[in-house]
C-alpha cells in the first residue's frame, strides 16, 4: 500500500534527526501520538503537534510517560497508527507498557532518543546505553524489534520501517536514536507518497462469528480488529488463549510466550537490516550502530591506510540480534571491534555469537560525546596484531 | 406422547455477559457482580448501541469486569485504564468509552490520570467500584480506606487521611459526580444510564462490599450485613457539597448525585481551538476518516 499523500512532505529538506523522525511517522501513516516532554526527544512531538492538525489526527500531551505509552495503545485499538517518543528516564517509565504491547500484540512505535544515564544523567548529551533496556527492560520473556539510525535521512526512512514492521509482526518497535543523530541537521529527501511503501494493518476479513482474536496466521501473527466494529472482542495483558480469554495454565503460557518470541526471532532474516563493506577479505570487522558507526567509518579508513583489511558491519536492526551473521563471520575473521556509547552492551551479543571462533574487543565509552576515531583505530590495530 | 420442555425465562442481562467465561472469580457476597448487573440494566434502559461501546478496566477484582462483559473490552495495566481509554476515545470519537475499575487502581496508582482526565474533561464514563481496600492483592490499605480499619498492611489500624473521591474529581473538573452503594441498585442503574447522555468526564463511585477482606477482617459481618449497614446509614442528599461527603468506618454514607454541570469536553475544545487558529487548514480527524470512506462518524453528526 502507498503512503497517504496528506502526511508526506515530499521534497528535499534540511532537517535534524528529530524532525525527520516526525516526518517519517507522518509518512508512515501515524495519526496519533501521545508524549511527555523530555530532552533530547521533544522536538519530534513538537513538530508532530504543529503538523498533525492539518494532516488529520491527534497529538495529546499526557501527564507522564506511563500515560503516553498506554494512550497510544488505546489509539491503536481505536484504529490509528500511533507512536510515542521519549528519552532516558521516560523510557524507564514506559517499560511496563512495552510489555503490554508485546503481550496484546499491539502494533506501535516507541522512539528513544538516548542520552547519558543512569537516572537524570546527561540530559542534553548522547549515549547508546539503553540498548539492553530496549531488549529486556520489561519483565517476562519476549522478543521485539529495535532499529538504530545514523543520520537524519535514516531517521526518516527507519521510522517508516519501524511502523511497517510493527504492523507486519504486531509488535512494539523501538527506534533507538541518540542525542547526536537527533540534533544533527543534514539533507533529507522525502519521496513522493506513491514511492513510499506502507504496511496496512492486518485487519481480518473474517466475520465476528468466525474470528478468534489471537489465532495466529501461518507466520505466527494473528489478525486484528478495532473497537467499534461489532466483534465484541477482549484484550488482556494476562496470559490468554486464542479467544483472548485469560487462561492461567502453564500450557497456555508456554504456547503463547513461545509464539510471541518465535514470530520475531523466526523472522530474523526478513527483519535484519545492516550495512556491510569489505567483509569478504576482512581480518578485523568493526561492528557498530547509530552515531558510533560514523566515527567508526573514519577509524576504518585510517586502518586501511595502514594496510589492515578491516570490514565494516553497521547494524541497522539491533534486535533481534543478527546472531547467524556474526556466527558465520566469526569463522572467517580474527576479531570483532565493537565501539558503543556505553560500557559494553551489544558487544555481549557479539561475544556470545562469535563463541571461540573470533576475538571480540569492546571499545566502551560512558557517553557525553562520541568516541575519537583514534580510540577505535587503536582497538583495530590491537585486533590485527 | 410429546414432551414439552419449558425453558427458564432468559435473564435479560445474560446477553451482555461472556457466559462462556463463567463461573467468575468473585467471592460470594462481593458487590462487584451487583454493579455489573446495574451496568447492564443501564445499557438496556439507555438503549446503548453496543457496537459503539467499549469498556476499559485496570487491574484488580473490579478490573476483571472488562473480561466478563460481552463488549469490546480491554483489561489494561494497573492504574492505566484512563489513559488507555483517552487514546481510544480520541482516536475513535464515535465510541462511547466506559472505564470500569477499582478504587486502588483509579485513585492510587492511577490517581494522576484520574485528575488529569477530569481536568481535560475527556468524554469518559468512569465507574469506580470502591470497596475501600486493595482486594485482589489480599486486603492492603488503599487511599480510600477510612481511619481505624484493620488491613493486611495496617494490622494495628489505618491512621492516615483517606481520599474523598467525589470531592477530588469535582475539584479536578468532572462534569458529573455521583455516589451510590450496591444497595441502591435502581438509583445506580439510572445514574449509569444518565451519564451515557452526558458528554465529558463523568464519575460514579459505587460503595461496594468486600466481605472477604474488609468487612470480615473488621468484624463488620458478611455481604448481607453490609447491605443492612448501607440501608441504615445511607442518606440521599442530591447536590450535597462534595466537601461534606467523606467516609468513615461506620458512619453515615452520603449518596446521591452531587455534580451535574456542563463544560465543553476535550475534543470540542480541541476542534474549536484548531478552527480558530488554523481556519480551513484544520482537518478534523473524524472528517479525515470519512474521506477515506468510512461514513459512520457522519451519522453521529461528528463531522459538520
Ligand atoms: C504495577 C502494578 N503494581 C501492583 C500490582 C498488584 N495489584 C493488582 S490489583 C492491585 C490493587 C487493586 O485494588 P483496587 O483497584 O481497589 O481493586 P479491587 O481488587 O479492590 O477491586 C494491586 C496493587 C499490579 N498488578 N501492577
Ligand atoms: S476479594 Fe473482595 S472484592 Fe475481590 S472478589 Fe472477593 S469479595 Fe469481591
Ligand atoms: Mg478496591
Amino acid at each position: 500500500m502507498n503512503a497517504d499523500p496528506r502526511g508526506v512532505l515530499s521534497g528535499t529538506h534540511f532537517l535534524d534527526g528529530d524532525h525527520a523522525c516526525c516526518e517519517g511517522a507522518l509518512a508512515a501513516g501515524a495519526r496519533f501520538s501521545a508524549g511527555y516532554p523530555i530532552t533530547p526527544s521533544t522536538e519530534i512531538v513538537e513538530r508532530f503537534s504543529s503538523r498533525i492538525p492539518t494532516v488529520g489526527g491527534t497529538f495529546i500531551q499526557m501527564e507522564d510517560e506511563l500515560a503516553a505509552s498506554i494512550a497510544i495503545q488505546g489509539a491503536v485499538w481505536g484504529g490509528a497508527k500511533a507512536f510515542t517518543v521519549t528519552s532516558g528516564p521516560g523510557f524507564s517509565l514506559m517499560m511496563e507498557h512495552i510489555g503490554y504491547a508485546v503481550m496484546t500484540e499491539t502494533p506501535c512505535v516507541f522512539i528513544d532518543v538516548q542520552r547519558g544515564g543512569p537516572s537524570t544523567g546527561l540530559p542534553t548529551l548522547p549515549a547508546q546505553s539503553d540498548m539492553m533496556q530496549a531488549r529486556w527492560g520489561s519483565h517476562g520473556d519476549y522478543s521485539l524489534i529495535a532499529l538504530s539510525p545514523n543520520s537524519p535521512q535514516e531517521c526518516f526512512d527507519l521510522t517508516i520501517t519501524a511502523f511497517n514492521l510493527s504492523e507486519r509482526y504486531r509488535t512494539p518497535v523501538m527506534l533507538m536514536m541518540d542525542e547526536v543523530v537527533g540534533h544533527m541537521t543534514e539533507k533529507v529527501v522525502i519521496p513522493e507518497a506513491d514511492k513510499i511503501e506502507v504496511e496496512p494493518r492486518r485487519h481480518t476479513k473474517k466475520s465476528p462469528a468466525e474470528f478468534l482474536p489471537y489465532e495466529p496466521a501461518e507466520d505466527g501473527v494473528p489478525e486484528m480488529v478495532h473497537a467499534g466494529e461489532g466483534f465484541r472482542f477482549h484484550v488482556t495483558g494476562l496470559t490468554h488463549d486464542e479467544r483472548g480469554y485469560p487462561s492461567m495454565t502453564p500450557q497456555t503460557q508456554d504456547k503463547l510466550v513461545r509464539r510471541l518470541r518465535s514470530k520475531i526471532d523466526g523472522a530474523n532474516r526478513q527483519i535484519g537490516l545492516y550495512e556491510a563493506e569489505g567483509l569478504d577479505d576482512a581480518e578485523v570487522v568493526v561492528v557498530s550502530y547509530g552515531i558510533t558507526s560514523r566515527v567508526a567509518q573514519r577509524a576504518i579508513e585510517l586502518a586501511r591506510v595502514r594496510g589492515i583489511r578491516v570490514g565494516k558491519l553497521r547494524l541497522i536492526t539491533v534486535w533481534p540480534f543478527p546472531e547467524q551473521l556474526i556466527r558465520t563471520l566469526a569463522k572467517r575473521v580474527t576479531a570483532f571491534v565493537v565501539p558503543e556509547l556505553n560500557l559494553g552492551q551489544v558487544v555481549l551479543e557479539i561475544e556470545r555469537s562469535a563463541g571461540s571462533h573470533a576475538h571480540t574487543i569492546s571499545v566502551p565509552h560512558a557517553g557525553g560525546n562520541v568516541h575519537r576515531p583514534e580510540q577505535i583505530l587503536d582497538a583495530i590495530l590491537e585486533a590485527a596484531k | 406422547m410429546s414432551v414439552t420442555t419449558i425453558a427458564p425465562p432468559a435473564n435479560p442481562v445474560e446477553r451482555f455477559l461472556r457466559t462462556d467465561r463463567m463461573p467468575h472469580i468473585w467471592c460470594p457476597g462481593c458487590g462487584i457482580g451487583t454493579t455489573v448487573n446495574c451496568f447492564t440494566r443501564a445499557l438496556i434502559d439507555a438503549k446503548i448501541d453496543l457496537d459503539h461501546l467499549a469498556i476499559v478496566s485496570g487491574i484488580g477484582c473490579s478490573g476483571r469486569v472488562a473480561g466478563y462483559v460481552r463488549l469490546d473490552s480491554f483489561h489494561t495495566t494497573h492504574g492505566r485504564a484512563i489513559p488507555f481509554a483517552t487514546g481510544l476515545k480520541l482516536a475513535n470519537p464515535k465510541l462511547q468509552v466506559v472505564v470500569y475499575s477499582g478504587d486502588g487502581d483509579l485513585a492510587a496508582i492511577g490517581g494522576n490520570h484520574l485528575i488529569h482526565a477530569a481536568r481535560r474533561n475527556v468524554d469518559l464514563k468512569v465507574i469506580c467500584v470502591n470497596n475501600l481496600i486493595y482486594a485482589m492483592t489480599g486486603g492492603q490499605t488503599a487511599p480510600t480506606t477510612p481511619g481505624q480499619v484493620v488491613t493486611s498492611t495496617n494490622p494495628y489500624g489505618t491512621f492516615d487521611t483517606s481520599f474523598n473521591l467525589p470531592h477530588l474529581v469535582e475539584a479536578a473538573g468532572a462534569v458529573y459526580v455521583a455516589r451510590w452503594t450496591t444497595y441502591h441498585v435502581r438509583q445506580l442503574s439510572r445514574a449509569i444510564a444518565e451519564i451515557f447522555q452526558k458528554p465529558g468526564f463523568s464519575f460514579i463511585e459505587i460503595i461496594s462490599p468486600c466481605p472477604t477482606l474488609y468487612q470480615r477482617r473488621n468484624k463488620m459481618g458478611d455481604g448481607l450485613d453490609t447491605m443492612k449497614y448501607y440501608k441504615e446509614k445511607s442518606k440521599v442528599k442530591n447536590g450535597a457539597p462534595t466537601s461534606e461527603v467523606g467516609l468513615d468506618k461506620q458512619g453515615e454514607i452520603i449518596v446521591g448525585k452531587f455534580v451535574d454541570r456542563a463544560r465543553p469536553d476535550y475534543r470540542e475544545l480541541m476542534v474549536n481551538q484548531m478552527h480558530e487558529s488554523l481556519g480551513s487548514r484544520f482537518i478534523d480527524p473524524v472528517a479525515a476518516e470519512c474521506e477515506e470512506g468510512e461514513p459512520q462518524g457522519c451519522e453521529e453528526g461528528l463531522c459538520s
